[in-house]
Order: structure tokens, then C-alpha cells, then sequence
């Protein structure tokens, strides 16, 4: 299968690349990775005039902890998440994320960005991010925008980002003490997207109880969906076997999946039920808790 | 539609080549430097048959546009063997009995490559979890990770 035709720019500048957004508006298309993108322009379900390789602009791609915060660029690999020590051990909830993304192969080229930006309701970082309170840096014609991660997706494939204006950053609140989070994907084999899937990070306070919970389902609606009324059930809560039994049970009542050859509606929220579980009890063994 | 000239250094014979934008890397070593040791199987990013090596990294050439390679370092199948001596891998998928009808091979290969290039030693599990977005349909993989073990375990 071959692409449409296309023109392709390589700007070596993040403004020289903006320039090319301004200037092709809806005609063009940011060249991340590629791996969500060519696919969708061989098969012609997406097309675009113009591609943007955003692949040579120096200073996108880095893993770093700065002022509070945990740094992604926006052209950082997949599999330099699933490698990255500091991930592994301070954020495991990104690392079991960045390890059930498509395949090995595909991480090597796939981008966090990307994931994010591209907004399919099959992705599995906007899930985690969404858990982690996580905002992306946006830059485009006037500068830098910050957008919180629950603003950004706004629809099916669709983001509050403008079309001169390029992701940039992801930025995660580092967590405190005793914090934790999980990702806990159902796939029916290597590569596939989730049937379904659930994202938790919590803060326990120093007596056991829950601080903050952030829970959110992949492949749960036409976005991504932070299941509020278990973070809420589970605020200042034990959470021992019968709490995160009840914050899992609401948790699948917010799912609002559809029907496809991955399995019915009445199965997908049971098992985002059964992955939110899951996903919680190592979240809270991970943060110290019982 | 766009031509770009692009350098590329493949199997370490250096290449200025004319290609379109849209130009896949699969399509621009296969048809125009006739390199068809690199095979495209599903054509949509599942089955990794057309795995080459771009700089160090295992990657989908099905999946990369030849003008994104501008500047890089590309190994194929092609370029394992070295002055007609097979290399460990493809000496390994010999003894092991790594391959049937052979498709999956070259992007077989190649994966392990990558692998064996950043963990001498790997585990079982190790090579299995490298080589999940590898399909092959013939082997059920048990040769392929004995194959892969073969070569682990030569000296180099």
C-alpha cells in the first residue's frame, strides 16, 4: 500500500516548523513517529498535502525531573520510556504503559507525543496520563500553552490543539511519598489495542488512607474516561480488598465502551471493572500500602 | 508531490538516491537498490517481515518513509553475512531448524540483531518479549528462540 501523494518538509527548527503549520493550515499534518499516522495514509483513511517531520528539530526528546514536575519531550520514544531507570522505579505506571504500547519494534520509532496527540480512544497513554493528572506543553505561532490532560482530548482524534501549534511536552506532578500507579491492559495478543484497559495512581497519607486516587479507562468511550466517582469513593478511604471492590465496581459503570470484534459492551465494562481491581491493588502495594 | 535526494548508508555502501515523499523505505530497498532479502509481509505495521535496522533500532521499514532515513545507517539481512561466512544468527536459524517456509526470516533476524546488539545474554523471556512483533506462522517460535540462543552463545 502506498501513501497519496504528499508533500514532505523536514524543518530543522521548532519556529521553522511552525512556519509550515501556519502557513499549509488544514493541508498539512505533524510526522511524529509515524507509527499511527503512515499506517492511516497508506490505507487512505487519512490523507494530508503537506507532512511536517518534526524528526529533526533538536531539544524534543528527553526524560527529566525539574521543578516539580517530570519532563517529557514530545518526540521522546516509547522505548526510551520502557529503558528509562527513573521511570522504571519512580514511575512505574508509565512503564507498564510504554510496555503494552503496540510491539517492540514499534516503540522504537512511536513517539509519547504522538500518542497523546493522534487522541484514539484506543491509545493507552492518554489513560495514564489522565490518572497521573499529567498537562501538555503546546507551542505554536504566540509561544508556549499549557493544557490540562482532561482539556486536551477533546473527541475521537481530536485535541485541543490548534493547527499551527505542536505537543511539545508532557508534564506529570512528581508524586509524593507513597505514592503508586498501575496500568493494567486486556489485548488479545502483542499489538493489538485494549479490548480494554485501567490506569490508577494513588497517594496514601501516612495513617494508610487514601490522599488523591486517579483512576481512567482506555477503550472506554469515544475518549478516554476518568472514572470520578470511584477517585472520589476511595478520597480518605482504607483501601483494603472491599473499597477497591466498590471503587472498581464504579469505575466500570463509567465505561461506555461499543461493541467490535473485541467483545460486547456488557463484556468490555465488566473487564474494565475487573482491570480497575487490578489495577489499584498493585498501585497501593506499589505505594507502600497493604 | 515532492523528490528529495537522501543519503543513506546501507550495509555500509553509501547511497545518493533520488526518491518521492512518499516513498516507503521497504519499497526504496527492495525495488530501487534491489536489496529483496528484506520481505513485506502484512503491509500494516503487525507482522515485522520488513524489519531492518535503522542506526541501532529493529524497525517497521513498512512504516518509515525512505526520506525519513535521510542520514542513516541501515543494516538488512543482506548484511549479516561477511565474506561468505554466515553470521551467528543465520548459523544459529541453520542448526536450530529456525525456519520453514522462510517469510518471517529476514525480519526474524534482524529483531534478534537489534536484541543481541544491546544484551549479549538474553533470557528466554527476553528474546520472546523482542521478538513479539515478529509473526511466523510455521515454527510455533521454539526453534526461532533456540535459533536466537545459538547465536547468544557464540563466542564474539
Amino acid at each position: 500500500m502506498i501513501p497519496a501523494p504528499f508533500d514532505y518538509h523536514a524543518p530543522g527548527s521548532l519556529a521553522e516548523a511552525i512556519g509550515l503549520l501556519q502557513q499549509h493550515g488544514d493541508d498539512a499534518k505533524v510526522l511524529s513517529g509515524g507509527q499511527s499516522l503512515l499506517p492511516l495514509l497508506k490505507l487512505r483513511l487519512a490523507s494530508a498535502v503537506h507532512l511536517v517531520d518534526i524528526g529533526r528539530i533538536p531539544g524534543l526528546d528527553y526524560i527529566k525531573e525539574e521543578g516539580g514536575y517530570l519532563k517529557i519531550g514530545g518526540r521522546t520514544r516509547e522505548s526510551a520510556l520502557e529503558r528509562s531507570d527513573l521511570i522504571k522505579t519512580k514511575y512505574p505506571i508509565l512503564h507498564d504503559t510504554a510496555l503494552v504500547i503496540a510491539d517492540p519494534i514499534v516503540r522504537n520509532r512511536a513517539t509519547v507525543g504522538g500518542n497523546l496527540a493522534h487522541a484514539d480512544p484506543a491509545n493507552d497513554h492518554p489513560a495514564t496520563m489522565l490518572a497521573l493528572g499529567a498537562e501538555v506543553v503546546v507551542t505554536g505561532p504566540g509561544g508556549q500553552r499549557t493544557i490540562p490532560i482532561d482539556r486536551f482530548i477533546t473527541g475521537i482524534f481530536t485535541t485541543a490543539l490548534q493547527p499551527s501549534e505542536i505537543l511539545t511536552e508532557i508534564r506529570v506532578p512528581t508524586p509524593p511519598a507513597r505514592s503508586g500507579g498501575a496500568y493494567v491492559k486486556l489485548e488479545r495478543k502483542v499489538g493489538d489495542f485494549a479490548t480494554a484497559a485501567a490506569a490508577a495512581q494513588v497517594t496514601l497519607g501516612a495513617d494508610g488512607k487514601v490522599e488523591r486516587a486517579g483512576i481512567a479507562l482506555t477503550s472506554a468511550g469515544p475518549t478516554p474516561v476518568k472514572a470520578t466517582d470511584a477517585e472520589k469513593f476511595l478520597q480518605g478511604k482504607t483501601p483494603d480488598a472491599a473499597t477497591i471492590a466498590e471503587a472498581a465496581r464504579l469505575s466500570g459503570k463509567a465505561a461506555s465502551p461499543s461493541a467490535d470484534r473485541r467483545g460486547s459492551v456488557e463484556y468490555k465494562r465488566e473487564m474494565a471493572r475487573v482491570l480497575t481491581a487490578r489495577a489499584l491493588t498493585t498501585a497501593v502495594a506499589r505505594a507502600g500500602g497493604r | 508531490m515532492s523528490k528529495h535526494t537522501i543519503h543513506v548508508t546501507v550495509n555500509g555502501v553509501p547511497h545518493d538516491e533520488e526518491v518521492d515523499s512518499r516513498l516507503l523505505l521497504v519499497h526504496f530497498l527492495r525495488d530501487q537498490l534491489r536489496l529483496t532479502g528484506t520481505h513485506i509481509g502484512c503491509d500494516t505495521t503487525h507482522c515485522g517481515a520488513c524489519t531492518v535496522i535503522v542506526d541501532t533500532e529493529p524497525t517497521k521499514s513498512c512504516t518509515m518513509l525512505a526520506v525519513q532515513a535521510d542520514g542513516a545507517s541501515i543494516t538488512t539481512v543482506e548484511g549479516l553475512e561477511r565474506d561468505g561466512k554466515l553470521h551467528p544468527l543465520q548459523e544459529g536459524f541453520y542448526q536450530e531448524h529456525g525456519l520453514q517456509c522462510g517469510f518471517c526470516t529476514p525480519g526474524m533476524l534482524m529483531t534478534a540483531y537489534g536484541l543481541l546488539s544491546h544484551t549479549a545474554n538474553p533470557s528466554e523471556a527476553e528474546i520472546r518479549h523482542a521478538i513479539s512483533g515478529n509473526l511466523c506462522r510455521c515454527t510455533g517460535y521454539v526453534n526461532i528462540v533456540k535459533s536466537i540462543q545459538y547465536a547468544a552463545a557464540q563466542p564474539r
